[in-house]
């Protein structure tokens, strides 16, 4: 019946309506769990605080101005995107060697090297981030190794600082990265390296003229991933970050579970969401989004 | 070592091993400098891989292969000055066609006013002057082939590679990018190894053809040898449309089992009394309603059964010697009918024999 409408409907207006009966649903769902709450979200900015858990609706900029003149919101935000950034650029570093691997090796048994990457997914990512304090934690096995070796004569601070973080971030986004670059890398000609070859590059020209160049796209798109979602995690700095290591997205959590602020909490979430939502929109100005969307097929 | 005696590129005892898998069972081979040679073969019977290893791109697991008298098995494929043109053409997606020709001479160390030269140079001989600026991507797939080309040949390699160049391309830009080549390669003067599985290609560009099948050769020799004296059954069957018949050879000729005589030019050595294959081209029988009876000729009746018209000539499946023959002639305004009564001629040249076993 629906594709029947779709077919009356596509010869009264020359257009094929097809397509969008059959996006209905899933545009119907965004619209309801995602335009709807945030608009909510950015309507609750303009209400009134007034003590803990009671707010007021209004419509005044107070919770606006306490953004833009508190600037330890703004230091959160440079935090946010220099750890961002340092997690991207260690994903990137550690991600491209394995996505060369798995991209170029003849083992007969590719996928099972891509279900390994995938395996870290089926266990809980907070028991994968609680998994280092037993690692590097004061009872930790490092440690616990370094006491029997007699190097250290008490439990070394490894764990609560903002490398820590690093670390779990990239424990976390290190697959993301790893994907895109290997579909990028995957997608290369094979042939194009064999001509660098026969015109004179050695391996590591060929690489640089012909490999690296053409991974850039997935490079990029897997970078826009890892800052993306590193932007916008705070369960790794509570679990593995010390009492400075907080991300934007712990200032939202603190506020709105902690001091109950709602108005403020929506303003904060808010801004994350141009902050992380330009990103996104500027990689799309430059380098197409269907990129992205390709590597996560 | 001698070069004037020694070819171009000489293979000698070349083996190739992929696992359980041999692609190539041992193969010699030789081109002359400055001469085209085909390797003809079925998919699968080791023509690239042959290639690849001249290039570098894979090892022989035995043998040796010599460029220009010297050997080069240990040379790393960077340092062999050779050309490889591929069957997708394989160019930078990422650089301009003047930075993919002028590839290979920047890391020549070329000095930048001459690549300039040289690119220019280049794109006139593959007539294509002016795309400099352009990307692959914004070229037809023939202008694409062209660019490899020439990008192949701007380093003046001592032999160019060719992998199925033309089997991208569409039927008619496939034979006129066939003339460029041949003419390109004359210009130029360069020893050139074609791989193609296309007899077409084979017999109108090449200087010789090595047919393979199955990672050995089967034949090699100028065009005209190959196709009208072909060695083997296999050879006789991938080249061309060939009937081949089975007969006892005899003083005079070759008895077929339907008991006609057919004439015979060579014997090949044939002692009489042994069972042979006769092969002859369809387009050497000629159809008639009538023939006279000639001297090194056999007259034979026959049924036209079925025809498949190609403008110019039309293939006829007859009836004829107890078998089916395919026979092609020129149509002369009509072609026969169906079901005609014909007689065919075959003349005493035109019956290779071929040993049983072959
Ligand atoms: N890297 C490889 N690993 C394993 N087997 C291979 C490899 N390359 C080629 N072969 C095998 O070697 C044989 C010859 O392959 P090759 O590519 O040389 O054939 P070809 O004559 O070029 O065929 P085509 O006309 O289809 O290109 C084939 O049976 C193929 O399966
Ligand atoms: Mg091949």
């Amino acid at each position: 019946m629906g594709s029947a409408m779709a077919r009356a409907l596509a010869q009264d207006e020359g257009v094929d309506a097809r397509p969008w009966v059959l996006l209905a649903p899933a545009l119907l769902a965004l619209f309801l769990l995602m335009v709807v709450p945030m608009a909510i979200i950015f309507v609750f900015t303009f209400y009134e605080y007034i003590d803990v858990a009671v707010d007021r609706p209004a419509f005044q900029f107070e919770n606006w101005r306490w953004f833009f003149e508190d600037s330890f919101y703004h230091y959160a935000i440079w935090q946010t995107l220099r750890i961002s950034a340092i997690t991207t650029l260690v994903c990137a570093l550690l991600g491209f060697v394995p996505a060369y691997f798995i991209a170029n090796t003849t083992y007969r048994h590719k996928w099972l090297l891509m279900l390994l990457l995938i395996l870290p997914f089926w266990v809980s990512f907070i028991i994968r981030q609680l998994s280092w304090v037993h690692v590097l934690g004061s009872q930790g096995i490092v440690n616990a190794a370094l006491l029997w070796l007699g190097v250290i004569d008490e439990p070394l601070r490894l764990l609560y600082n903002e490398a820590t973080v690093v670390m779990g971030l990239v424990h976390f986004l290190l697959p993301f990265m790893i994907l895109n670059i290997y579909v990028s890398l995957e997608g290369i000609d094979r042939n194009l390296v064999s001509a660098a070859r026969t015109l004179g590059c050695t391996e590591w020209q060929a690489f640089r003229e012909v490999t690296l160049p053409l991974s850039l796209p997935g490079l990029a798109a897997g970078s826009l991933l890892c800052f993306v979602l590193a932007g916008g995690s705070y369960v790794t700095p509570l679990i593995l970050g010390g009492p400075d290591n907080f991300l934007f997205g712990n200032l939202i959590y603190d506020t709105i579970m902690m001091e109950l602020n709602w108005p403020m909490g929506a303003t904060l979430s808010v801004v994350l969401l141009v902050l992380l939502g330009s990103l996104v929109v500027i990689y799309g100005r430059f380098m197409g989004l269907s990129r992205l969307y390709k590597s996560l097929n | 070592m001698a070069e004037s005696s020694a070819g171009a590129v000489e293979l000698k005892r070349v083996i190739k091993n992929f696992g359980e898998v041999q692609a190539v069972k041992g193969v010699d081979l030789t081109v002359e400098a400055g001469s085209f040679l085909t390797l003809l073969g079925p998919s699968g019977c080791g023509k690239t891989t042959i290639l690849r290893m001249v290039a570098g791109l894979g090892q022989p697991s035995s043998g040796e292969i010599w460029i220009k008298g010297r050997r080069i098995d240990s040379v790393p494929i960077h340092k062999r000055n050779l050309g490889l043109v591929f069957q997708n053409y394989a160019l930078f997606p990422h650089k301009t066609i003047f930075d993919n020709i002028a590839f290979g001479l920047r890391y020549r160390n070329v000095p930048k006013a001459e690549i300039r030269e040289r690119v220019a140079r280049a794109l006139e001989i593959v007539r294509l002057p002016g795309v400099e600026k352009r990307f692959p991507a914004q070229l037809s797939g023939g202008q694409q082939q062209r660019i490899a080309l020439a990008r192949a040949v701007v380093i003046e390699p001592d032999v160019l590679l060719l992998d199925e160049p033309l089997s991208a391309l569409d039927a008619n830009l496939r034979e006129e990018m066939r003339v460029e080549l041949k003419r390109i390669q004359r210009e130029l003067g360069i020893t050139t190894i074609f791989v193609t599985h296309d007899q077409a290609e084979a017999l109108a560009l090449s200087d010789k053809v090595v047919v393979m099948s199955n990672g050995l050769k089967e034949q090699e020799g100028h065009p005209e040898e190959i196709y009208n004296h072909p060695a083997s059954r296999f050879v006789a069957e991938f080249l061309g449309n060939a009937n081949l018949l089975q007969g006892t050879v005899e003083a005079e000729g070759v008895r077929l089992p339907d008991g006609t005589l057919l004439p015979v030019e060579e014997r090949n050595g044939f002692a009489p009394g042994t069972p042979c294959d006769v092969v002859i081209r369809a387009e050497r029988i000629l159809l008639a309603e009538q023939h006279r009876p000639e001297a090194g000729t056999a007259v034979v009746d026959g049924r036209v059964r079925a025809l498949d018209y190609q403008g110019v000539a039309a293939r006829y499946f007859v009836d004829a010697l107890g078998t089916s023959l395919q026979v092609i002639n020129p149509i002369d305004e009509q072609p026969l009918r169906d079901g005609a009564a014909v007689q065919l001629r075959i003349r005493a040249r035109d019956c290779v024999l071929l040993s049983k076993d072959s």
